[in-house]
């Protein structure tokens, strides 16, 4: 038997079964469809997330006092927590460092602020002049801090937005003096940038220059130092060399803990692949009932298609023959039901986008190939079982419509 | 040529063993028109079916064109009924989605034969048996009469030795059997060997050799010069 024959006989028996082919149709459609769905939206929250991660720098290294011991708890959360605090002479070194582009040493506290008679709590962010660079703030009117040394406290500051209209309303406040804790300061600028990142709100903070902040606190130790490595490739060589130096000015002591961007989002990219493939795996069950579907309706087939099979043997069909002709009608059913649920899967993921407008669907390539693949399989080896009972059909009893 | 050497096939009904056929001789020569008659139960289906290969006998020899056929396997039986056999069943066994043309082309299609030689039997196949205007009719749009010339048509294709017709006519009205009939004796004219297993003794006695069954054994078995086979 011709290979093209095999196939005009099968698709002819698919297509003149109009309603059990619909029905195949459907269940393999439904569980190709969930597949893409399922991954769409893991994959979805992967690439999020790492937008949002990509959106922090990827050249940012970010170092903490205190050794991390475990993946636990935060180093150096507390204040006193750790042996040796970083300090502005450690920021000096490291800037020295031919791995480090700019860094900004950060303090933060909480502090009432004040203007004319209005007040509140707000936090106050000590830093230097290429915070902005490295974080990629934008200023709204005025300018940042001044790129003065480390050790030096003009007494300036900027405000983010909400503190800004809070205290000043409409008002300009570029010139003004504010009240913060016991000192005065001068507003130099007003950020542009909103939202929320490092755990920072853009909106409700006052950047003061880092000495200034340390006094105000009345510290001598720094929360963070940021660093900017010259290129992506150099982080890793940015990381040695940052815990190098901190371990020379620290008596031979390792008393940082030095992470990267790339680390955490490698991190959360895993933890996303595993759901998204877990997702996948979950959508996988539906093609194996759709295979078992294929199954009980192919022995549908041939117990009503008893007479015929009695009549292929007749004709002298071989076992051969009539496992590849039922095996190529479960691969029409499956494959048909496949590209139907390609066709329902990106019909959904549409639907999807139109619906959360602040995400994109995609289904991960693998995931589509996959799918496609395993609902033929499926089909495939559960139409193996009733292919053979085809096969094995004694003639003279299924000529006499009888399957034994 | 057919030849059959104490052919035995037994049945297992309950605790008791059926002898359908028991220590069967018989020859059959090339181009021979005969008739296998004989009660219900005589074991004249269980011949046809061994006639046919669909059967494996219990013990015994069959001998069909001078090759043993006892010790092949269902593969090499299945070729050989392909070549070698064609089969005329009492309700016709067409496949109802397959038209005419695809029902003729269907043992050459099993065959792996190649379109254009195929296109060229069934047209040939169907003009022996009127019907080359009906080629794209579905069974369901054909008559008793037409369906069965249908199966004729498909079971000569493969232009085998032996036509085996069983009760080919039970399921037409007189008229319609008739045809079918003539067109099956004009296939013997031509030196095809055929074979008709029937209760009706209209059909069976146009035969040139009429076999009697009865329990599994040949009660008799008579050449007859009629004018038919002269």
């Amino acid at each position: 038997m011709r290979i093209i024959d095999c196939n005009r006989i099968a698709l002819g028996a698919v297509l003149r079964a109009p309603l059990r082919t619909a029905m195949m149709l459907l269940a393999t459609a439904i569980g190709v469809g969930a597949v893409l769905l399922l991954t769409s939206v893991g994959e979805s929250a992967r690439t999020y997330v790492s937008g949002q991660f990509q959106a922090l720098g990827t050249r940012l290294v970010i170092v903490f006092p205190g050794k991390s011991e475990t993946s636990g708890s935060m180093p150096g959360a507390m204040p006193g927590d750790v042996e040796r605090e970083l300090t502005l002479d450690d920021a000096r070194a490291l800037e020295r460092s031919p791995y480090v582009e700019m860094l900004s040493p950060i303090v933060v506290g909480s502090m009432p602020v004040s203007y004319g008679g209005r007040e509140r709590d707000t936090t106050v962010l000590g830093v230097s002049h290429d915070f902005m660079a490295i974080r990629g703030w934008e200023i709204g009117t005025g300018e940042f801090l001044p790129d003065v040394d480390f050790d030096r406290a003009p007494p300036v500051c900027v405000l983010g937005r909400t503190v800004k209209e809070e205290l000043f309303s409409e008002q300009v406040a570029v010139g003004k003096w504010l009240r913060v804790g016991s000192r005065r300061c001068r507003v130099v600028g007003v950020l542009l940038t909103e939202g929320t990142s490092l755990m920072i709100d853009a909106n409700e903070i006052v950047i003061v220059p880092v000495a200034y902040a340390q006094a105000l606190f009345d510290i001598s130790g720094l929360f963070r130092i940021i660093v900017q490595a010259p290129g992506r490739g150099d982080i890793d060589a940015t990381k040695r060399d940052i815990t190098e130096i901190i371990k020379q000015r620290h008596y031979g002591k390792e008393d940082v803990t030095v992470i990267t961007q790339d680390a955490v989002l490698a991190t959360f990219d895993g933890i996303f692949d595993t759901l998204t493939q877990a997702l996948a795996g979950i959508a996988s069950i539906s093609l194996v009932v759709a295979g078992v579907l294929i199954m009980n309706v192919m022995l549908v087939a041939v117990s009503q298609r008893t007479r015929e099979v009695g009549l292929l043997k007749a004709l002298g069909a071989t076992r051969r023959q009539i496992i590849a002709l039922f095996l190529t009608e479960a691969f029409f059913l499956a494959s048909f039901g496949g590209l139907a649920g390609l066709a329902v899967g990106y019909i959904g993921v549409f639907v999807l986008e139109l619906t959360f407008t602040d995400f994109t669907f995609t289904p991960p390539p693998w995931a589509v190939a996959a799918a496609f693949v395993v609902a033929i399989a499926s089909g495939m080896i559960f139409g193996i079982m009733p292919a053979r009972k085809a096969a094995n059909l004694d003639p003279i009893a299924a000529l006499a419509g009888r399957q034994s | 040529m057919i030849k059959l050497e104490q052919l035995c096939r037994n049945f297992q009904v309950g605790d008791q063993v059926v002898h359908a056929l028991d220590h069967l001789n018989m020859q059959i020569e090339a181009g021979e028109y005969v008739s296998i008659m004989g009660p219900s139960g005589s074991g004249k289906s269980t011949l046809l079916n061994a006639l046919g290969l669909l059967d494996s006998p219990t013990s015994g020899d069959y001998w069909l064109d001078g090759i043993r056929t006892a010790s092949m396997d269902d593969n090499e039986l299945a070729v050989i009924r392909q070549k070698k056999i064609g089969f005329v069943f009492q309700s016709f066994h067409l496949v109802p989605r397959m038209n005419a043309f695809e029902n003729v082309e269907l043992p050459m299609v099993l065959a792996g034969m190649a379109p254009a030689e195929r296109q060229q039997r069934v047209q040939a196949a169907l003009g022996r048996v009127g019907l080359e205007a009906r080629r794209h009719h579905r069974p369901d749009q054909l008559s008793g009469g037409e369906r069965q010339r249908v199966a004729i048509a498909r079971a000569i294709v493969m232009q085998p030795s032996i036509l085996l017709a069983d009760e080919p006519t039970g399921n037409l009205d007189s008229q319609s059997g008739k045809e079918v009939v003539d067109i099956m004796e004009e296939l013997n004219r031509q030196g095809l060997t055929l074979i008709v297993v029937t209760h009706d003794p209209a059909i069976g006695q146009r035969a040139g050799r009429q076999i009697r069954m009865e329990d599994g054994r040949i009660a008799s078995d008579e050449k007859i010069a009629s004018v038919l086979n002269a």
